[in-house]
């Protein structure tokens, strides 16, 4: 019975790991559907975990927060739109700057406003996503199994986590049942057949950074009102980067992101709770998990295991005419 | 026919970015309610007033040389390395093994190991992300990221669990020995007659750097090697008709490129730290990307936008001690610089190509 709380305690901190990875990986999703690379996520949620943390704080409430957040984010979105739409230069510099352009922002506008070498006040009730209850938790608690699966796993996250799960569905229903969907991933596919047909690839394109920009804020706000408490410099620590790397591991598809998500969510949370491992006589250090989600990053895009194909016109801005 | 005269290319649009970047760089300044004038006399003063702060601005500036050069390299053959970060850190730990497990005579010889050393690490490292995108077509900006982190893993692991000696809490390396100290730049000028700053941390290092800064100018527009990497760069289908191998330039390339980034350890960890620490580099391989794209992967670009980032680290750091404006403005700067000269390339190219075209139909 006591390794099963334990291994309920770790799912529900996996749960909780994995929440900013899904957003910012589905933010991701959309945009490289739409053939722009985005390797500028991490500054995005860092961005946004800054600003919902900042808000909220001056404000008292959590909702403006999330709003800053996202705006934040947005702006940032806009940035990379305006450098490799309009001016078609090269996604990958572009996103290089927008990361290095959150952490050193971040910084200094926190010392500004807060004086507090680089972090925001911690946040309080209100200023805090808090955790949802669900009906009858309390009395199921004693349930076995279920009980604790209801309870302690299921019940008692903050609004933003269900928020990321479901938005697992609805970008799989936007992607492949709707008409926006497949002019989008027509757009990273051939975005010259999308022009043919009278499309704007323009339009297209921004409007899949524009919502990867509202994720990727959705993802930040939650790291600094949701998972802690207040923002603390460079708070991402290579969560985009993981989120980039749980993409092509579910070589770009909805479903699979989220599965991808919670498998890096879980080495997270064990890395965190066991430090080192041992394994009746092998030890895995606690380095070993750490890196473990890179590695295996690596040896999907090896092709080894299944080759990861990204969409065909990732990366290349779109000339009309040649 | 080209639409725009080379110095144009070569001068005028690094200018404009760079001084787009400034604007900018003073608006937030002037944004936190710090005095932006005030701020350069104190970077001035702080970086380059004195022997002291040129021999930081020099330390700085070496480290920026060996990464700039390397994502230079990786540039003409149209590969995007980020993992200078990643090679550096390994770099470093090659260099420290050569220094603390070999008994050297003279620093000279130590020297040499370690520059061998750094570069086969550094190399190595680079050569995994180089292997899988010329046989595999991963792609290398993504590999190389994920190389960066590892490489965090790898040294985390490897200083706290095999290096560190024993009964110490500190995750690094032991001191290296007294014989591998490299001659600072106080030793070096002091024979001459000039009296530099002791405890600057510029070194020997510096020479190398400089000198490396010549072989890549050598290798990249005076070797076979060299007309083949930028051939590939220029056109991946025309190198192919050429007899160039994509292969053999992508792993070739990525392995200078490499080298090149580890080689910087001989700097921050055998001419400064003289032990290995956790974040040794301290990013110095991003800068490496800043520095690339402002010098045009020219060596001498490298070398002058280096010097910059030197002057602007080292001034930072004199800012952050005597204001209020914490360090971070230099990331700032450096993201600006990449924006303007990498990203937006193009919104400085458009205009005034524009411009040329007009003056030229003028004249005819």
């Amino acid at each position: 019975m006591d390794s099963f709380l334990t291994l309920i305690q770790v799912l529900d901190s996996t749960v909780r790991l994995a929440t900013p990875l899904l957003l910012a990986c589905l933010a991701g999703l959309y945009s490289e559907r739409a053939g722009i690379f985005d390797i500028g996520l991490e500054g995005k949620m860092l961005m946004a975990a800054f600003f919902s943390a900042a808000v909220a704080a001056v404000t008292g409430s959590v909702w403006l927060g999330l709003l800053a957040g996202i705006a934040a984010s947005l702006v940032l979105s806009a940035l990379h739109g305006l450098a490799s739409i309009t001016f078609r230069g090269n996604q990958l510099i572009s996103g290089v700057a927008i990361n290095f352009l959150a952490a050193g922002l971040t910084v200094l506008i926190a010392q500004d406003w807060f004086q507090q070498g680089g972090r925001t006040p911690s946040l309080f009730a209100g200023g805090r996503f808090e955790p949802i209850t669900f009906p009858f938790s309390e009395a199921l608690s004693g349930v076995p199994i279920i009980g604790p699966i209801y309870s302690e796993l299921l019940s008692g996250h903050s609004i933003l986590v269900y928020v990321a799960f479901l938005m697992v569905p609805a970008t799989w229903w936007v992607l492949f049942r709707t008409r926006f969907g497949l002019r989008l991933r027509a757009v990273g596919e051939n975005p010259a057949a999308v022009d043919t047909a009278g499309v704007s690839v323009v339009g297209l394109r921004y409007a899949a950074v524009a919502i990867c920009g509202v994720l990727c804020g959705i993802a930040g706000a939650y790291l600094a009102t949701g998972l802690q408490a207040g923002f603390v410099k460079d708070m991402t620590a290579g969560r985009g980067f993981i989120a980039l790397a749980a993409l092509i591991f579910a070589k770009w598809r909805p479903w699979h992101a989220m599965w991808a998500c919670l498998l890096f969510g879980l080495l997270q949370a064990v890395a965190l709770r066991f430090q080192n491992i041992d394994l009746g006589g092998v030890v895995i250090p606690v380095q070993a998990m750490d890196a473990l989600p890179y590695i295996l990053t690596v040896v999907i895009l090896a092709g080894f295991v299944g080759k990861a194909i990204p969409p065909k016109a990732g990366g290349e801005p779109y000339v009309k005419e040649r | 026919m080209d639409k725009m005269p080379k110095w144009a290319d070569v001068i005028l649009i690094p200018l404009i970015s760079l001084i787009l970047a400034a604007i900018l760089s003073t608006l937030v300044i002037l944004a936190i309610g710090e005095n932006p004038v005030e701020a350069v006399n104190l970077m001035v003063t702080g970086a380059l007033g004195s022997t002291y702060g040129w021999g930081y601005t020099l330390y700085y500036a070496t480290n920026f040389m060996f990464t700039g050069l390397a994502v230079a390299v990786a540039f003409h053959a149209r590969l995007f390395n980020i993992g200078g970060e990643g090679q550096a850190m390994l770099g470093g730990l090659g260099v420290a093994m050569v220094c603390l497990y070999v008994p050297w005579p003279h620093w000279s010889i130590a020297l040499l190991a370690a520059m061998a050393a750094a570069m086969l690490f550094g190399a190595a490292w680079a050569a995994i992300p180089a292997y899988l995108q010329a046989k595999r077509g991963s792609h290398i900006v993504i590999t190389t990221i994920m190389f960066n982190f590892i490489a965090a893993a790898l040294l985390n692991y490897m200083l706290v669990n095999v290096m560190r000696p024993a009964g110490s809490q500190d995750p690094a390396t032991a001191r290296f020995p007294e014989a591998v100290h490299l001659p600072t730049l106080h030793e070096i000028l002091a024979p001459i007659g000039i009296n530099f700053s002791k405890a600057a941390p510029a070194n020997i290092s510096l020479i190398v750097a400089l000198l490396a800064c010549v072989v890549v100018w050598a290798l990249i527009w005076r070797t076979r090697l060299g007309y083949e990497i930028r051939a590939y760069g220029h056109s991946e289908t025309g190198a192919v008709y050429a007899g160039i191998s994509p292969v053999r330039i992508t792993i070739v390339a990525m392995l200078i490129s490499g080298a090149l980034a580890g080689l910087m350890a001989i700097n921050n960890v055998m001419g400064e730290a003289e032990r290995l620490v956790m974040n040794s580099t301290e990013g110095a391989g991003f800068i490496g990307i800043a520095v690339a794209l402002m010098g045009r992967s020219h060596p001498f670009g490298v070398f002058l936008a280096a010097i910059l980032f030197g002057f602007l680290y080292q001034g930072g750091a004199e800012l952050a001690l005597w204001t209020s404006i914490p360090r971070e403005l230099i990331v700032v700067i450096q993201a600006l610089v990449i924006l303007f000269t990498g990203a937006l390339d193009n919104m400085v190219r458009m205009p005034l190509e524009k411009l040329f075209l007009a003056l030229r139909k003028e004249a005819n």
